[in-house]
């Protein structure tokens, strides 16, 4: 049987340091399989979060080889086998222990997002080709990657920009066709969308492949430059009274 | 939120991964500044570009030829529109962000940092907002560029092909291609709307808004395609022009 | 009451943030009550994340002819009429307005081509009845929940687990737990408790289950005295993945079958045939899972020890949209293509029909002030729940339980904590760091997994229950001995350690009644007495703390009332 040298951060808040595992492979394993049979047999302490193993909740996210991977995904036989294989924790938020980061600034940003409010007296009708776009946004599984790889939150560390995953929701909730709140001045100023240079790494890493950039954050640029920066738009929407 | 550097990623270009992620822009550096080089110099260059039927891209529409008021190239007077219109379009910016600001070079790669960076909320980043104008402006190329490719069939008043008229073609082809798949057009056309279903006018624009994004997930191919064919559009009427190569006329 | 612990205190608190959690915190909110939400995972992450196929709820949106009525009996049926008649038909009932309510709170289910929820076949369903999102209706259903709360307030305590449920006499007091991050202490004082913990997967070494399916609620519940119900009925779902090894158990959805899946084995035989020829592959999933089981046993099962499960058939754009989750699933981690291949799947140790006891309008335990709802508790589903019902059950019960704790609440009187309970809850959960020899609790976990595997599967026989009897009582001699090796920060071996102490309690009871029920009955199956027996029909098995020793008991169900009964004798 062959094995893999795995190379996982082992360290808290105050420091730590890469520790290497031999680990035997089988067939079709992932990265959180070598994981587990480490805890299992090695480092009974090792910090991991995991909960479906099957890429439905978003919670083994780590970087793997230098990339923000849900670990469940990765499997062992895509990647080269010449070197150890690196796990770390991710980068933009703060080490708890291991692999485990603190990912609560997430959880805070969500609530300045007003939830769903519906038109009043709607019948509640509505037909998929309505929801379809929708419906993308909402297989977001919250595993954080792509505020990971996220620039402005990684390298400028800019709390003013709520985050692609937040831009999803957001988008979300602004085209869903039987929603009556108004959250494009939120999604200027308080979600900061303008910190965005749409460098598409979010994109990039989402494993539920949602096309973050293209159907989230742009349309919801555009619908800034609708309400701010387009004063055509604007004086056309005074003359006919439109909203 | 990164307060602690702890997994020992620190400085400009740091990284974990393995590939050779700067490979993603180099391409990209090099094409753009190659263009670029290029461009600037047949703008300055004020001829050879006209020959039989033919009008260079980087000329169209001609003002002024005659240097009646304008004594410069008259490309000049016309380059804002298409330039603008790239150097504001959301494909550009991903590539030119990567490839020349390096923020970020690559996906998890560090970029310079600092907690100064303002992205796209000051000036001059800020003027991005403005793409949906040079869309506008950019259809009024559109329809220059439309007359020039059928102006180009015309030989002295005759039905006529030329190698030329074939480029021409097929440079206004891909650069409609790249303007009507422009992510701002795909949010006017119907994007913006929340219910595609509620009335006839919404049904129709949702139709239209599925067809432009159909388009818009080939946006960046027919950014590049598009650059390429106006570049080597006006270097073949370039080199005819000035008599380098003959045109083969076909018909 | 000690203040050396970190302390909060709510009116009611919910431990665990599933569907059922979630929906009764927003009916307690509602109420007025003060609530607190703990839950072992982060916030969104609880196994309901993982229901795929739908939500069943008699909408009658596709069949005009489906109701309340169709519902309960066949919820009724599925269950071999073990079930709970009175929380059937609640169930059948409210399970309509409740899916209705999460689409106000911003749930879009696909449509029909008249713009409303859209609602898909599944085994034992009469009529097309599932509401559902593609293959990922428990993820809506959970963010939609999840939004719910935020939105109206809820304090939730991410990654902290309840070890003990605190009393003040007979009644609920609050409970006592560890914070997973840092491994210190907290306590919470509370008038009304809801255990929402879901299921014991983690006890089987095949299953669909997540690490936090230990079944610590039913063991909580049942330390704090309260009475489990039925625990020899858990659930084998009959398709799970089989290969490659590491993915073994993950649960492939029901909705491949409701889609039009077809299962053949290794001759190419359709062979729900010989097992139930007029349902087919739809037949209930105690039913296919024997299925399977016996194909494979007899040599006719797949390469890796499977049956085939083939959506091929469809276009294959058609599979993509309504199973997406499954192409990618097979796509990335079996290299299958299900647009092109078949899949080989096998049975899955997937959800407890079994559980706490409690009262079908309140949702109330045997013990004042403690409820429970979702998979913890248990009469709903009887001896073998129908797919789609259990989501429909966390939000039914969920909301009657947050609303039956707020109300309690207000009736009751602040309660005391008994500072001796809480020194001794420190104690337990202390004593692996002191262990110097002692082994890995990785091992002991391992070891249980195959044991119950073995012993107490889909098939069971009296000389194995007896013999994993005298197994579980090695293995909880050895896990008083587990040593944990680091510090108490985010520690999974400590963790586990204390899990397992759960594990235990739960496969004890399960095996006991499993050896107590002499028949065979949806998922329980004795080899040794293969029929249904009219006795065990009429009764209930009781399991309860009697000191340190489980009791097992026989309790008569309730008679059914005439009308109910006419309803399942058509």
């Amino acid at each position: 049987m062959s094995e893999a040298v795995m190379q996982v951060f082992r360290g808290n808040r105050e420091g730590g340091s890469p520790v290497e595992f031999r680990v035997p492979i089988t067939p079709g394993m992932v990265v959180l399989d070598a994981l587990h049979h480490i805890q299992g047999h090695q480092a009974p302490d090792l910090a991991v979060r995991w909960n479906c193993k099957a890429g439905k909740c978003g919670s083994c996210s780590a970087e793997v080889n230098g990339r923000p991977r849900l670990t469940c995904k990765t499997r062992m036989d895509a990647l080269p086998t010449d070197q150890p294989i690196t796990v770390n924790p991710m980068k933009t938020f703060p080490v708890i222990k291991d692999l485990v980061t603190d990912v609560s600034w997430n959880y805070e940003v969500n609530k300045k997002i007003p939830a769903f409010k519906p038109k009043a007296g709607t019948d509640w009708k509505m037909y998929q080709e309505d929801i379809d776009r929708v419906q993308e946004f909402r297989k977001c599984i919250e595993c954080f990657l792509c505020q990971d790889v996220c620039h402005v939150l990684r390298d400028h560390d800019k709390k003013e920009f709520a985050g692609p995953r937040f831009m999803v929701r957001t988008a979300a909730l602004e085209m869903h066709p039987l929603d009556s709140a108004d959250r494009i001045p939120l999604v200027k100023k308080e979600l900061g969308i303008g910190y965005c240079n749409i460098t598409k790494c979010c994109t990039e890493v989402c494993p539920e492949e949602i096309h973050i950039t293209d159907n989230a954050i742009i349309p919801l640029k555009e619908r800034v430059v609708d309400e701010f920066y387009d004063p055509i738009a604007k004086l056309v929407r005074k003359i006919t009274g439109a909203k | 939120m990164a307060e602690l550097q702890i997994v020992g990623q620190q400085g400009f270009g740091a990284t974990k991964r393995r590939d050779s992620w700067w490979i993603e822009i180099l391409p990209v550096f090099i094409v753009l500044n190659s263009f670029g080089a290029y461009a600037t110099f047949r703008a300055f260059e004020g001829k050879f570009y006209e020959w039989g039927p033919y009008l260079s891209p980087f000329y169209s529409p001609l003002i002024d030829a005659g240097h009646t008021w304008w004594k410069f190239s008259p490309a000049l007077l016309i380059l804002a529109g298409p330039l603008g219109f790239r150097a504001t379009c959301y494909y550009y910016r991903k590539a030119y962000y990567r490839a020349f600001f390096l923020d970020p070079p690559a996906c998890a790669v560090n970029d310079r940092g600092g907690h100064n960076y303002k992205g796209e909320t000051s000036f001059p980043f800020i003027l991005q907002n403005l793409h949906r104008y040079f869309f506008y402006l950019a259809l009024i190329f559109l329809a220059f560029l439309w007359y020039d490719a059928v102006l180009s069939f015309r030989w002295d008043g005759h039905f006529g092909i030329g190698l030329g008229s074939l480029i021409m073609t097929v440079n206004v082809i891909l650069l409609s291609l790249y303007s009507f798949s422009c992510h701002s057009w795909r949010h006017l056309i119907g994007g913006k709307l929340d219910c595609f279903s509620c009335s006839k006018s919404t049904q129709v624009r949702h139709g239209g808004w599925k067809a432009v994004s159909a388009l818009n997930e080939k946006h960046m191919l027919f950014a590049w395609l598009s650059l390429f064919s106006v570049g080597l559009t006006d270097l073949y009427i370039r080199l005819v022009s000035c008599g380098a190569i003959t045109d083969i006329k076909i018909l | 009451m000690s203040d050396r612990f970190e302390t909060h205190e709510h009116d009611v608190l919910i431990i665990g943030a599933g569907g059922a959690g979630l929906r009764a915190a927003i009916e307690a909110l509602a109420h007025g009550a003060k609530v607190g939400v703990v839950c072992k995972s982060l916030l969104g992450k609880a196994h309901t994340v993982m229901a795929e196929g739908g939500i069943a709820a008699a909408m009658a949106n596709v069949d005009s002819a489906d109701g309340w009525i169709p519902h309960f009996r066949d919820t009724m049926r599925g269950g071999k009429m073990l079930n709970n008649w009175r929380m059937a038909q609640l169930h059948a009932q409210e399970s309509i307005d409740r899916v209705k309510e999460l689409e106000q709170w911003g749930a879009l289910f696909d449509r029909t081509s008249d713009g409303n929820i859209l609602q898909r076949a599944f085994g034992g369903h009469t009529f097309k009845r599932l509401c559902h999102v593609g293959d990922r209706t428990g993820l809506e259903m959970i963010r939609t929940l999840q939004d719910r709360g935020v939105e109206m307030g809820v304090d939730v305590y991410m990654e902290c687990t309840i070890t003990k449920l605190l009393k003040d006499g007979d009644r609920i007091a609050g409970a006592f737990g560890y914070w997973r991050e840092q491994g210190r202490f907290v306590q919470f004082k509370a008038k009304s408790v809801i255990i929402c913990t879901g299921g014991i997967g983690k006890s089987w070494k095949i299953t669909s289950n997540s690490w936090e399916c230990t079944g610590d609620g039913m063991a909580l519940a049942y330390d704090a005295g309260a009475e489990l119900l039925d625990m020899e009925f858990v659930q084998f779902h009959p398709t799970g993945m089989v290969w490659p090894p590491g993915v073994q158990g993950i649960l492939v959805t029901e909705a491949v079958r409701g889609e039009g899946g077809l299962l053949t084995n290794k001759l190419g035989e359709r062979f729900m045939q010989k097992y139930d020829p007029k349902k087919m592959e739809l037949s209930t999933r105690d039913v296919v899972a024997r299925s399977i089981y016996t194909e494979v046993k007899e040599g006719r099962g797949s390469e890796h020890g499977g049956a085939f499960l083939d959506i091929s058939h469809k276009p294959a754009e058609y599979v993509k949209q309504k199973l997406p989750s499954m192409y990618h699933q097979f796509k990335e981690l079996a290299d299958v293509d299900i647009t092109k291949q078949p899949m080989e799947v096998g049975p899955t140790c997937h959800y407890m029909m079994g559980g706490i006891r409690v009262e079908a309008e309140t949702a109330q335990t045997t013990v004042p002030g403690l409820f429970a709802a979702g998979e913890a508790a248990a009469g709903l589903h009887g001896a073998n729940r129908l797919g789609g019902n259990s989501l429909s059950d966390l939000v039914v019960f969920g909301r009657r339980a947050g609303l039956a704790a707020a109300e309690h609440a207000k009736k009751v009187s602040a309660p005391n904590i008994d500072a001796s309970e809480i020194e001794r809850a420190e104690r337990e959960m202390l004593a692996p760091f002191d262990q110097s020899a002692g082994e890995s609790p990785y091992a002991v976990h391992r070891d249980l997994q195959d044991m119950m595997q073995s012993l107490v599967g889909i098939f069971r026989v009296e000389d194995d229950l007896k013999t994993a009897l005298a197994e579980l009582d090695k293995l909880k001699e050895r896990a008083t001995k587990v040593r944990v090796e680091g510090s108490r920060m985010f520690n999974p071996g400590w963790h586990l350690a204390r899990d397992l102490q759960c594990m235990l309690t739960v496969s004890e009871a399960v095996t006991r009644s499993a050896l107590a029920r002499k028949e065979s009955r949806g998922a329980h199956s004795r080899i040794d007495y293969p029929g249904l027996d009219e006795q065990w029909g009429k009764q209930n098995n009781i399991t309860k703390r009697e000191g340190e020793t489980m009791m097992l008991k026989q309790v008569a169900r309730p008679p059914l009332p005439d009308d109910l009964k006419k309803i399942l004798d058509e």
